[in-house]
């Protein structure tokens, strides 16, 4: 028998987080990450994977003590964990992005058609069929490697720049986020009515 | 142990992230289009939330677990690395909707095909390393 405020917390947690309980979460989890005397850089286990799967052969920038890094790779496997939780228990009977009316109706000028309230929240070209189409490659194939050559050449991605960087008033890292912003909204606004 | 607690701080990211939403495209989508608040509001609590925390750890010269004092580093003043790196990722944000956090949840929400992603995403780390010492940074 499982206690009525187990049950009552479970589906409290089920329902969409606002954005005020998820960023003073995700400056805790930056403050836990320092408390344990590390940083919070997601990207960086691209670098690590890189390195672990012998990478230093071909640059000196892959020759590093990944072993002494191995807790970056613990935090991405807790976020996949975190992904099958959030997804398999506490989803409150619907899987859907509750964007804004205004974001459905431009959606539709991509040729996106989603009744209001209805906008899943993983659209359907993450497939494995879709790597057999030209958008589909271009996303998945195209937008994964833009942000693994971006997140290492700007030394950082929205966990290390974002939020640690901004956090700790770093000049630099406001100089990345600008950049974010710059790419983000000429791919949104001038690459996407091309590619849509 | 030392390794579970890593484990358990990536699961905390990963079911916020999710339940926030912002492992979604469309999220991303609206977050470029300025149609919501929802986006902005993660982003900039965190950072009201995080740089009181950051002042908090310098104030009181707290230590890490590991017995030393917290430090903050700064990092390399540049411009054009900071700037045209960041426009390669904002292009790939935008683009896949995703950033490297919400790459990892939503491969172990079942989107198998991320494994695709993630394969793409490290042969651009590996781009990079190739080509860093000719890149303008």
């Amino acid at each position: 028998m499982v206690p009525d405020f187990l049950i009552q917390f479970k589906e409290f947690i089920s329902q969409p987080w606002p954005w005020w309980v998820a960023g003073p979460m995700i400056a805790l989890i930056m403050f836990i990450l320092l408390f344990f005397g590390k940083e919070f850089g997601i990207s960086a286990n691209l670098r690590i994977m890189c390195a672990a799967d012998g990478a230093g052969e071909f640059s000196d920038f892959f020759k590093f003590d990944w072993q002494s890094q191995g807790w970056n790779l613990m935090v991405a496997l807790g976020a996949m964990f975190g992904g099958y939780i959030a997804s398999h228990y506490f989803l409150g009977g619907s899987d859907v992005a509750h964007v804004s009316a205004a974001t459905v109706e431009s959606l539709k000028q991509l040729g996106l058609n989603y009744e209001p309230g209805n906008v899943p929240l993983v659209p359907e070209f993450y497939s494995w069929e879709s790597l057999f189409t030209l958008r589909g490659l271009i996303i998945i194939v195209g937008g994964g490697f833009l942000v693994g050559f971006g997140a290492r050449y700007a030394g950082g991605c929205t966990s290390g720049h974002a939020i640690s960087g901004l956090s700790a008033l770093q000049l630099p890292s406001l100089i990345a986020v600008i950049g974010f912003f710059i790419g983000g909204l000429v791919m949104t606004h001038l690459i996407f009515p091309i590619l849509f | 142990m030392k390794i579970s607690r890593y484990i358990f701080v990536g699961i905390l990211l990963g079911v916020t992230l999710y339940k926030a939403e912002a492992v979604s495209w469309f999220r991303i989508y609206e977050m470029f289009h300025f149609q919501s608040f929802h986006m902005y509001g993660i982003i900039f609590s965190a950072i009201i939330a995080g740089m009181g925390i950051v002042q908090l750890i310098k104030r009181t010269h707290m230590k890490s677990t590991e017995g030393q004092e917290i430090t903050f580093h700064p990092k390399d003043r540049s411009v054009p690395r900071y700037l045209i790196g960041g426009i390669i990722f904002g292009l790939g944000w935008a683009l896949a909707g995703v950033c490297p956090g919400p790459m990892f949840i939503l491969m172990g929400s079942g989107y198998t095909v991320f494994v695709v992603f993630l394969g793409a995403a490290m042969a651009g780390t590996f781009a990079y390393g190739l080509l860093r010492t000719k890149l303008p940074h």
